[in-house]
């Protein structure tokens, strides 16, 4: 035996380098090529003579983003289950084909392109990350089928083929801006994920702040899956702003909310809004380190509601009392109800059919009353702004006064001209 | 002024963190020539036992001290078991071992979300390590100062344990020259298992210490085993002297690089910058100066 050979381990290092790296780097803007191909003439195969209806089921069981697509796959099956037990869609029951898009965008589109065309789904449901958005609408444009995505995003999109259940910027973003500068902040701090969503978040808050004369005292990105906070905890320590906007994505909200409690930083001396922390993520940062912080979305499951009070409890019925749900979870249970309704004003289950029926459909969602606008497919929804409690869960601190008229393009915004 | 001490303690800090994670590795890959991808999983496995401490305890203010000794036996334990059921067949053949740990550490991860389940689980830090400690005005926080404390105290211990005990004898000459230990009467087999031991327990160490700072889920080995790989390569194989100066200074590297140019792009020139030097001196920063042919 002799001492290690130096250059294959030098080689194989370099290997297992690039191994892990490719894994850790999903969520990535890969849009996929394929899917533009798919014709237009392609007959839908869907089959309505039976006594029951297919609908896909496309979330992320597997990979990195199976920790928050799961529980949206969860309340989906929840809404299947109940729908079925009020006697299905017009007179059909529900046979749910659930595939896995493994947190891979170009997954997404190939399970898309299968649940439409070898399972013949009248519809789908899911979706999480905008890249896996984009790279599933070609798909659903070119078959001219119909897809639910049920999260927030960053809004400048209105797909005919994709209904969207989640709030756009309009509902989520600029409330929360709203409350801050209500509040008395004058300045903020941006940090968010490097990617699509947060980039374009904090353009249009840039916007917002430049017209409403608050200040941007700095703005830091960290790659996705970024542990360590020091640096930029640091900075937004020394700037001193009012308060911290922050649109970082996944595990890096641990890292940087612990940072920010050891480095002395408190919901107190300096708020952080966030944009994508919802009760099934408290968890995991610890309530300790995110007590009085601010969130924005569209539901809690705090929501004082007879409807609400409803879907909680059959959820824990189904799933466990110590589940919570939170706003992705209900947008989705909200969007399979959604269609349900669209299918029945429309009488068909047909793409063409539901689109012209859509405009005005409504549903008493958890969150409230919830109505699809026919031109742009988004759902005017009721902006909240929540508060963690002790206990994990988060409180309204201020709800706008009725739903709000989807705007993803903030065309009504005068400060937003030239963003998209 | 105050900036720079305060990016010299973000780098050092940095650095002490990748030099929990870079020790062990370092220890077992120079004396063994195996890749262990699944030394992340192990510190994985050290985060779980400090979760799993806190829950049977309660007060994290006892817990955490405990799960440092416990955190290393589980390390070190995992280790053991890896190295005797599988890596002990195969060293020297670094493809081999990469593609076995990789499976022993997916077969891990999945592990860990049957027991603990897929969402991230929160540690929370004892009261005396909450908050900064500030010293001429600028605040360093004391979860920080604590793991650059462990770091130094790891180095320390491991430096020890190498020069001036029996063990550490021994596992020096099994690194150096494995044959001739073996004809001088060193059992190396055993050695190999000690060294085993005491590296993957470093990385149970690392990973309790890891549940001060970020999240614990089931792929939290995934978020530094390569840039533990960077370190042990930069400072040379089996070095400890190198691994110390590598994470160091990559971590004050990328603390100042992130302070002008950002996150991202302070990953981007990091990893550059290791390939440079790699061009330059493809043997690491500290080599072992031996007689032997190979």
């Amino acid at each position: 035996m002799t001492a290690v050979p130096r250059r294959p381990i030098r080689a194989t290092l370099a290997l297992a380098a690039a191994l892990t790296m490719g894994l850790s780097a999903c969520g990535g803007a890969k849009v996929s090529a394929d899917g533009t191909a798919a014709a237009n003439n392609a007959a839908s195969c869907v089959d309505t003579s039976g006594d029951s209806i297919k609908i896909g089921f496309l979330n992320s069981l597997s990979g990195t983003m199976a920790i928050s697509e799961k529980t949206v796959n969860d309340s989906l099956n929840l809404a299947a289950e109940e729908i079925n037990a009020g006697g299905g869609v017009l007179g059909k029951k529900l046979q749910v084909v659930t595939e896995d898009g493994a947190s891979e965008p170009t997954k997404f589109a190939e399970k898309a392109r299968k649940l439409i065309t070898a399972d013949c789904t009248a519809a789908v449901f899911g979706g999480w990350t905008s890249a896996s958005r984009k790279a599933m609408l070609p798909v659903f444009e070119g078959a001219n089928s119909l897809l639910f995505y049920p999260v927030q995003y960053e809004g400048l999109e209105a797909s005919k083929n994709i209904f969207y259940s989640g709030a756009t910027t309009n509902q989520q973003i600029i409330p929360a801006l709203d409350y801050l500068r209500e509040k008395g902040a004058k300045s903020l701090y941006l940090v968010g994920s490097d990617y699509v969503f947060p980039r374009t978040a904090n353009k249009i808050i840039t916007a917002y702040a430049k017209e409403h004369g608050m200040e941007i005292k700095g703005e830091e990105y960290a790659p996705l899956g970024h542990t360590d906070f020091s640096t930029i905890v640091g900075k937004v320590r020394s700037a001193n702003a009012d308060a911290v906007f922050n649109t970082l994505n996944g595990d890096s909200n641990v890292a940087f909310f612990k940072e920010y409690r050891n480095a002395g930083l408190t919901a107190d001396t300096m708020p952080v809004m966030s944009v994508s922390i919802a009760e099934e993520e408290v968890g995991g940062i610890g309530v300790d380190n995110v007590q009085n912080q601010l969130v924005a979305w569209n539901y809690y499951e705090t929501v004082d509601s007879p409807q609400n009070r409803t879907f909680v409890q059959a959820f824990k019925a189904k799933y466990g009392q110590n589940r919570v749900t939170s706003d992705p979870m209900e947008a989705a249970y909200t969007s399979l109800y959604l269609w349900k309704a669209m299918v029945e004003k429309a009488g068909a289950f047909d793409t063409a059919a539901i689109q012209n029926a859509a405009d005005g459909v409504t549903f008493d969602a958890p969150e409230g009353k919830v109505t699809v606008n026919g031109q742009n497919h988004h759902i005017a929804k009721t902006a909240r702004i929540g508060k963690i409690n002790g206990t994990g869960l988060i409180d309204s601190v201020w709800t706008s006064p009725g739903p709000i008229d989807p705007d993803p393009y903030l065309t009504t915004y005068p400060w937003a001209k030239g963003l998209s | 002024m105050e900036v720079i001490a305060a990016q010299l303690f973000a780098g050092a800090s940095i650095g002490s963190v990748l030099l929990l994670a870079a020790l062990g590795l370092s220890l077992t890959f120079g004396q063994m020539g195996v890749i262990n991808m699944a030394h992340g999983e192990f510190m994985m496995a050290g985060a779980y036992t400090a979760f799993v401490l806190r829950g049977l305890i309660g007060d994290p203010n006892i817990s955490l001290p405990l799960a440092l000794v416990v955190g290393f036996g589980v390390g070190g334990l995992l280790g053991l078991i890896l190295h005797r059921s599988l890596l002990s067949r195969m060293h020297n053949r670094p493809l081999d071992t990469l593609l076995v740990t990789w499976g022993v550490a997916l077969v891990l991860q999945q592990l860990a979300r049957d027991i603990f389940g897929a969402p991230n689980v929160d540690v929370p830090a004892p009261t005396w390590l909450a908050g900064p400690i500030t010293v001429f005005g600028i605040g360093f926080p004391k979860a920080r100062v604590f793991i650059i404390v462990l770091a130094v105290a790891a180095v320390v211990g491991i430096s020890l344990v190498l020069t001036r005990t029996a063990l550490g004898r021994r596992i020096r000459a099994v690194s150096q020259n494995r044959d001739l230990a073996e004809v001088s009467g060193i059992s190396s087999p055993r050695t190999d298992d000690l060294t085993f031991f005491i590296g993957s327990g470093i990385a149970g160490l690392a990973g309790v210490a890891l549940t001060l700072l970020g999240s614990v889920g089931p792929t939290l080995g995934q978020n530094y085993i390569v840039d533990a790989f960077l370190v042990v390569v930069v400072g040379g194989l089996g070095r400890v002297k190198g691994a110390v100066i590598a994470a160091f200074g990559l971590g004050v590297l990328q603390a100042f690089v992130e302070l002008s140019l950002g996150a991202s792009l302070a990953k981007v020139l990091v990893l550059l910058a290791v390939v440079a030097f790699l061009q330059i001196r493809p043997q690491g920063l500290v080599t072992i100066r031996t007689r032997s042919l190979a």
